[in-house]
């Protein structure tokens, strides 16, 4: 393991902000802390960087307690959510910062800084001052930073945070291929689910100062622990008092096992997927009506014919994952 | 208000109010860490030799000596304080030194805002330089203040405009040394103001008065109050520049910085310390005032 | 008119106030051309106050550019019990004469108290000599440092410092090589303001140093004491040089003054 969180508490004042939190992260993996902010997960990061101490609890870092050791002796590389850039220095400046304070001979800082900021795509602009840089080369350049001291752990604070949409997407991917290619082991925290499920080959969902629930991807979507990590990860909808995903909802003409009744409200088509919206009767409720809604491909929705007023039956589909809504 | 009194001009001599520690560091909300000196996580050894350090530092150079002006001012007992304060040349010299200081703050409150008014909304070959001098008074020492103003209003003034060993005299002076803090309090503020709520007034019908009675003073009258006060606290203190050009006469000019400075030179400590505590407390229930003022800006804006 | 009308008052104010003043001290000085004014600021009394001040003025502004940087990266970097209670005993020095400065000096630290007798017996003479006016010079200048740097330092704030520590700088590192050089236009502003008040504090200097020619005169004690001796012609002339310092720095501040909204 390169980062053993064993049992983290941590409080400001009165809030607790971590409770009991034990996290592993693999040696070489790209692992999501996902949450609401206000979960903790900066926190947390901040915890494994040394930048703040745990009242209670255990950092490893590749295997040593690295607990009560300051930030400048973790091997740790933390990219900020804002940057921070030195402003007073070259974006090769920067890169050198963590070199020069090693103390190493000039001749291999510039090989050194020269290899990353290639890596990065900033050979071109070596010279400039952070003020003259856009958000997403400010990011790269602190990326650049943090790797140049050769890092146990990179740990990267809401990366993509203050980003537009367009430069967002476009570092995601490049990110991905950039841990690909350099194999650091890397911690980031996001608030977007849907960046973690791209990126990340683990993630650890965090809320309310407690991990929620841990593993890849995949996993985490399909076996959501509880009905928090469900919304969270994706959109859900409610039939028979469990929570599934709307494309994990049948609709058909004829009653079956396990069906209800419901009546169309509205059909939206939105391109490749379509998207019904229905009022579903709970047996043994009468009267008792409640809105859900289906996410089908067009050709399924066609099939059924499904308009407005039209009266179905809706179930969740065999293999759907659910949870009880409350 | 807030934003007031962070971009008030720190200037030459004096700095005008300051944004305190106590507001939100960096205003993003992160809150206080020991790093810097301290070092990481690990600081708050580092804070404690700093702070011992700061404290030692401060007890040394400010702390134990005012306290041991209030010590010795005290050391008579209320009665003796009382009597050492009251006698006719001490009282004479704090009763002018507060009508006069009275005199500056009320002046300044009105000279400064126009000051400030014409500095910003006016505009006329030379403002510019204008502005600039409007800090030379800080710049300038006080006794070279006191000469400068003893060569165009002393007994041979050019003007013929005699002023020396006179009150007024002294108030002129005073007037000198407290010329910036009125203009440079409510100069930022009238800079900020927002123009569009003069012209929304303007368009619902309001004249010029109007606007600026109803809009504009009432946005100006923290920052007004605040440079006033500043102003009086300083006159209360001046010292230097009142030197030459009052002539130092018991009973008529002589103001109760100088009158303290009189009683060193005799050797009185026990009464110049009476009458030091009397300033002092004085200074500070003004500078106590202030604070509260700017609380209740800060609270409005 | 009304703003024509107010123009005039506040021209009128400021000449009578101020520009007359000031023009004409430049005149009496140099009324008689150069000679004189150099001749009166190369007295070996003139050149020795020129020497005292500025000995005294370098030493309160080193140990007060000291304390400013170290007050005031704890009041914005650190927290501790009593920090309120620091700030305010920073800005205590501005609402205090520099008369009764000078008094509570000489309280402590003259020859007939306990302190000063303790530090006299051991052949260190505070009061009449050069550290009390420097101590004096200090206790006026106080709070200029700190107040210039603690807002650029809140502006800052402290993510590049600990982004050099995750880099493996240390506390001194760090601040050598990242805080100092963000507060280093704020810094040298703070020392110019400080250096120009050193430089003419008169009142507080006066009460401590004994005002003994030759000795502990300073420029500003020079040109009371030469106005007082019917000496005119120096005392114009020192004043003038002060004058000239004065009007150099509040040209430095100009420039060093942190811009809004940068």
């Amino acid at each position: 393991m390169a980062i053993e969180i064993r049992d983290v508490n941590k409080s400001f004042g009165e809030a607790a902000v971590l409770r009991d939190v034990s996290v592993d992260v693999a040696s070489g993996s790209l692992t999501a802390l996902l949450g609401p902010s206000g979960g903790g997960k900066s926190t947390l990061l901040r915890v494994i960087a040394g930048l703040e101490r745990p009242d209670s609890g255990q950092v490893l870092i590749s295997g040593k307690d690295a607990t009560r050791l300051p930030p400048q002796r973790r091997g740790v590389g933390f990219v900020f959510q804002h940057y921070a850039a030195f402003k007073h220095m070259t974006v090769f400046e920067n890169v050198a910062f963590g070199l020069k304070i090693r103390k190493r001979p000039k001749p291999e800082i510039k090989k050194r800084v020269e290899e990353l900021l290639e890596l990065v795509h900033l050979d071109q602009f070596a010279a400039r001052y952070p003020a003259q840089l856009s958000g997403g080369q400010r990011q790269r350049m602190a990326l650049a930073r943090a790797l140049a001291v050769n890092p146990e752990v990179l740990l990267l604070d809401e990366p993509f945070g203050a980003l537009d949409a367009q430069v967002r997407k476009e570092l995601r991917t490049w990110l991905r291929r950039l841990h690909d290619e350099v194999h650091v082991t890397t911690v980031f925290v996001t608030h977007d689910q849907e960046e973690a499920i791209e990126v990340a080959d683990t993630i650890v969902v965090l809320a309310d100062g407690v991990v929620q629930q841990a593993g890849a991807p995949g996993d985490i979507y399909d076996n959501p622990a509880s009905p928090f990590v469900m919304r969270f990860l994706g959109p859900v909808t409610e039939i028979g008092g469990r929570l599934l995903r709307p494309h994990d909802v049948v609709i058909s003409t004829e009653p079956g096992p396990g069906t209800r009744p419901a009546v169309i409200t509205r059909v939206v088509r939105l391109g490749f997927e379509t998207r019904v919206e229905f009022q579903v009767r709970e047996p043994g409720e009468p009267g008792e009506e409640h809105p859900a809604w289906a996410q089908m491909t067009r050709e399924s929705a066609g099939r059924l014919s499904a308009e407005a007023g039209t009266e179905v039956h809706v179930r969740p589909s065999v293999q759907a994952a659910t949870v009880p809504a409350s | 208000m807030s934003e007031t009194t962070k971009s008030t001009t720190a200037t030459l001599d004096e700095k005008v109010a300051t944004a305190g520690p106590d507001s939100p560091p960096g205003g993003k909300g992160r809150s206080v860490r020991p790093v810097g000196l301290g070092g990481g996580a690990g600081g708050a050894g580092g804070t404690a030799i700093g702070v011992g350090i700061a404290t030692i530092f401060l007890s040394a150079v400010v702390l134990i000596p005012l306290a041991a002006v209030i010590w010795k001012g005290a050391s008579q007992g209320p009665g003796g304080f009382w009597d050492a304060i009251t006698t006719p040349d001490a009282w004479a010299a704090l009763k002018l030194t507060v009508i006069a200081s009275l005199v500056v703050a009320l002046v300044n409150l009105v000279m400064g805002t126009l000051i400030a008014w014409v500095l910003v909304r006016d505009s006329f070959p030379g403002k510019g330089l204008l502005d600039l001098l409007i800090d030379l008074p800080f710049a300038l020492p006080t006794i070279v203040a006191g000469l400068v103003l003893l060569t165009l209003y002393g007994t041979d003034s050019p003007l013929g405009v005699s002023l020396a060993y006179t009150r007024t005299g002294v108030v002129v002076a005073l007037l000198f040394v407290t010329l910036p803090f009125v203009v440079r309090t409510v100069q930022p503020v009238l800079l900020e103001l927002d123009k569009d709520m003069e012209q929304a007034a303007a368009s619902l019908g309001a004249g010029n008065w109007t606007i600026f009675r109803r809009i504009i003073l009432p946005n100006l009258v923290p920052a007004m109050l605040a440079g006033t006060a500043l102003a009086f606290t300083r006159a209360v203190a001046e010292f230097g520049s009142t030197v030459l050009i009052s002539g130092n006469v018991p009973f008529k000019t002589q103001v109760a910085a100088v009158h303290i400075f009189g009683q060193i030179e005799s050797d009185n400590t026990a009464a110049a310390a009476a009458t030091s505590t009397a300033l002092l407390v004085l200074s500070l229930l003004v500078l106590l005032t202030i604070d509260l003022m700017r609380r209740w800006g800060a609270r409005r804006g | 008119m009304a703003k024509h009308g107010m123009r005039v008052i506040v021209l009128t104010y400021l000449l009578f106030l101020l520009i007359l003043p000031i023009g004409l001290i430049g005149w009496r000085t140099f009324g008689d051309g150069p000679g004189p004014f150099i001749d009166a600021l190369t007295t070996h009394s003139a050149l020795h106050a020129f020497q005292v001040t500025l000995v005294v003025a370098g030493w309160a502004v080193v140990l007060n550019t000291l304390f400013g940087v170290l007050a005031a990266l704890l009041l914005v970097r650190h927290d501790f019990p009593g920090k309120r209670l620091l700030s305010a005993l920073i800005d205590l020095p501005l609402a205090v004469s520099p008369v009764v400065v000078g008094l509570a000096l000489i309280l402590v630290y003259g020859a007939f108290s306990p302190a000063g007798g303790w530090l006299e017996g051991r052949g260190i003479q505070i009061i009449f000599s050069t550290p009390g006016m420097v101590l004096a010079t200090v206790f006026v200048c106080l709070p200029l440092v700190v107040r210039s740097i603690v807002p650029v330092l809140e502006e800052m704030g402290d993510e590049q410092e600990q982004a050099a520590q995750t880099l493996g700088a240390g506390g001194w590192q760090t601040f050598r090589r990242i805080t100092l050089p963000g507060i280093r236009a704020a810094l040298g502003y703070g020392i110019v303001l400080s250096l120009a008040r050193a430089l003419g504090e008169y009142g507080a200097v006066a009460v401590v140093s004994g005002r003994t020619v030759d000795q502990t005169q300073t420029l500003t004690l020079f040109v009371e004491e030469r106005f007082e001796n019917f000496d005119v012609q120096a005392s114009y002339a020192a004043a003038l040089a002060l004058a000239v310092i004065a009007v150099a720095s509040l040209l430095a501040t100009k420039l060093l003054r942190p811009k809004d909204g940068s």
